[in-house]
């Protein structure tokens, strides 16, 4: 979190600091039995960036996932995150790195036999050495910062709605305040009102603490407004990864049909004339 | 010029790449002190994020409550990361001092910091209030038994809706079939009969040597060791044969049954059942009565047979009753009136393990907790609806000399 330093400390740091890699991914290769799911993969995200992730279904985007977050074993390569080499780490290097990364899962995954408060503490509780008022608070801030009602916190999962669910399990992914978060298809299964708020969220989180996201989406809308770069999964690697304007340009049936399909146009040409508008 | 000092602090510089390797490594401090100008000034230096900020919470909230005069400045140029507790603490500080009637002012601030603070609320969101329970205490002291009772009626009527639906539902399909589908019921004889068979020969063939060998034991004394085979015979035929039969299999296959049609209830199934047009109490759960129903007799037989020859085992061995004695003695202990006594109470012990597993299992909502209370309370009440039913048959019995 570069930009909270006080100016004259991070005055020479911070050209050096801009581009600097959360996620380095390197020649990653992951495979069940005979079949190769991802094959010498190599992914970088920056500091401070959001990066959408998208790919065909069952090209490996949920796969890639969960094996930088150690749920899948590797066949070879490395994954650093945060420049630490988890499978080379010591249990207290692993759990300094486990509390600097939120997940949010497709469906939430908030504990059921927890209120959604209990949910946001629980990480909390586990690692911090606060008070139970101090906590109580902060749960109330993270619920409010996601655009939740204070009286959802002493609800249970099963009573809320499904967008409720996506905003409660991100207060749960911030809750220790990470510096990489992972988004899975986060607007999914949201209204799109609910998804630009939603997105506008991420973006101002990201403005505001420094997050680095790394979002899965199939969202255009979500690709559209608030990633800064884009990576395209496909034939076991990542195969373009850049700005919007690098996807119009790259070269493959399928990304050519994705980011200029119906849908995807239908998008850009509502999305022109507000940037325009920005610009001036 | 007063200066606390908290914790010491380490000389690193916060651009280590080693950094992230020790969860704490700058503690957050505060200090206060008095600016040139007459003012007093707070200095907030080190790390303020939710992992670093516990040492300084005491010493924090002092001043946060110290009553002082005059402006006051929050000096922030010494922090060198902040994430949301730490500008929280930041806000509520100004917050609290401007209920004093001071006004605080930020120093140091710039860019993101400015923002993060910004965008926090000035008061903590408020808990919503519950509200306290103003019901008289015998109203407070007899709502979870009134609760019980109302519970028990409902679990009675979901009891005979389901045993009336599985009857009526099965054959909702616009009268198409016979309305029960035969592989089904096949599987689940399968699974809650056939693949129970080991257990239940096993167990009852324990039993029935335990009962023989206490039995041999305590007839001794009166040099009436060949009614052992009467006390078995009666015994296991009678009772003990279909109840422990019908506990093994409320444990084994009522909690399988609970568990299978919760998961489904939470997964939504149940609903996309109804909404295709068949009714999920004739497909899920008419099935499995069906296959208990036929299942549980058949186990009790075998159970029965297993456990007989236990207890010849052991009347060999133990009192020398020879295989052929101990069968022209069973001949003559047990008429067909003992085996059916038995036999007839199996289905409706099935009927009941099968019902309330049901009842249990439509009752699941959307937690796994509730997944895992219902599956106990299956077992439970089915286990105890087994016994009291066969005290029920017992009582019956004797009043029609049966």
């Amino acid at each position: 979190m570069n930009e909270l330093q006080s100016p004259d400390a991070t005055a020479p740091a911070q050209s050096q600091d801009e581009r600097k890699v959360v996620l380095s991914v390197r020649d990653l290769t992951v495979g069940f039995g005979n079949n190769l799911v991802l094959d010498k993969l190599n992914l970088d995200i920056y500091r401070g960036e959001i990066l959408g992730f998208v790919g065909a279904s069952g090209t490996g985007k949920s796969v890639l996932m969960r094996t930088v977050l150690r749920l899948l074993p590797q066949r070879s390569g490395t994954i650093e995150i945060l420049g630490v080499d988890y499978a080379k780490a010591d249990d207290d290097q692993r759990m300094a790195l486990d509390t600097r990364l939120g997940v949010l899962f497709q469906h939430g995954a908030l504990f059921s036999a927890l209120t959604v408060k209990e949910n946001i503490q629980l990480p909390m509780r586990e690692y911090l050495d606060l008070p139970q008022s101090l906590m109580d608070e902060l749960a109330y801030l993270k619920l409010e910062m996601v655009g939740l009602p204070p009286d959802a916190a002493d609800k249970y999962p099963s009573e809320l709605s499904g967008g409720m669910i996506k905003r409660a399990a991100l207060a749960r992914a911030l809750a220790l305040d990470p510096d990489l978060v992972f988004l899975d298809e986060p607007t999914s299964g949201l209204d799109p009102i609910g998804a630009a708020d939603f997105d506008a969220l991420i973006a101002r989180l990201r403005d505001t603490l420094g997050l680095t996201v790394y979002m899965v989406t199939h969202d255009l809308d979500s690709l559209f407004s608030v990633c800064d770069r884009i990576a395209v999964l496909g034939q076991k690697r990542v195969l373009v990864e850049g700005t919007l304007q690098d996807m119009f340009e790259f070269d493959d049936p399928w990304v050519q049909s994705y980011f200029r399909g119906k849908r995807a146009r239908s998008v850009v040409t509502d999305e022109q004339p507000t940037t325009r508008q920005a610009e001036k | 010029m007063r200066f606390f000092d908290l914790r010491s602090t380490w000389s690193q510089s916060p651009f280590d790449s080693k950094r992230i390797e020790t969860v704490a490594t700058k503690s957050a401090e505060i200090t206060a002190e008095n600016a040139p100008d007459g003012a007093e000034r707070y200095v907030l230096t080190g790390e303020w994020r939710n992992h670093s900020i516990g040492g300084t919470l005491k010493e924090f909230e002092r001043l946060e409550q110290a009553q002082g005069q005059g402006r006051l400045e929050i000096d922030l140029s010494g922090l060198e990361e902040i994430d949301t507790a730490g500008a929280w603490l930041i806000r509520r500080m100004m917050t609290a001092k401007m209920h004093q009637g001071r006004d605080p002012v930020l120093t140091g601030v710039h860019g993101p910091i400015k923002e993060l603070i910004a965008v926090l609320p000035e008061e903590a969101p408020a808990p919503p209030r519950s509200d306290a329970d103003r019901r008289p205490l015998f109203e407070r002291a007899f709502t979870p038994l009134g609760r019980m009772m109302v519970d028990l009626g409902g679990d009675f009527y979901a009891a005979m809706h389901i045993l009336g639906s599985a009857v009526r539902g099965a054959q909702l399909k616009f009268g198409r079939g016979s309305g029960v589908s035969p592989a089904s019921v096949v599987t689940h004889i399968d699974r809650m009969g056939v693949r129970a068979v080991p257990i239940i020969v096993l167990m009852s063939f324990l039993i029935g040597a335990i009962i023989a060998q206490q039995g041999a034991f305590q007839l001794r004394y009166f040099g009436a060791e060949i009614f052992v085979v009467d006390l078995v015979g009666i015994l296991q035929l009678r009772e003990i044969g279909v109840l422990l039969t019908s506990i093994m299999i409320a444990g084994r296959s009522g909690s399988a049954i609970t568990a299978e049609i919760g998961s489904m209830k939470m997964r939504e199934e149940i609903d996309a059942l109804t909404v295709i047009g068949l009714n999920p109490i004739g497909v899920l759960i008419f099935p499995r009565l069906v296959a208990l129903t036929v299942a549980l007799p058949l186990l009790t037989i075998i159970a029965n047979f297993s456990a007989l020859y236990g207890a010849a085992v052991v009347a060999y061995t133990y009192s020398g009753i020879t295989f052929d004695t101990y069968l022209s003695r069973l001949h003559e202990a047990v008429d067909h009136t003992s085996i059916a006594a038995g036999m007839i109470k199996a289905p409706f012990m099935a009927l009941v393990i099968g019902i309330v597993a049901a009842v249990e299992g439509m009752k699941v909502g959307g937690s796994a907790e509730s997944l895992g209370s219902h599956v106990t309370a299956s077992v439970v009440k089915s286990i105890f609806a087994v016994i009291a039913l066969d005290a029920f048959f017992a009582v019956f019995y004797s009043a029609i000399d049966f």
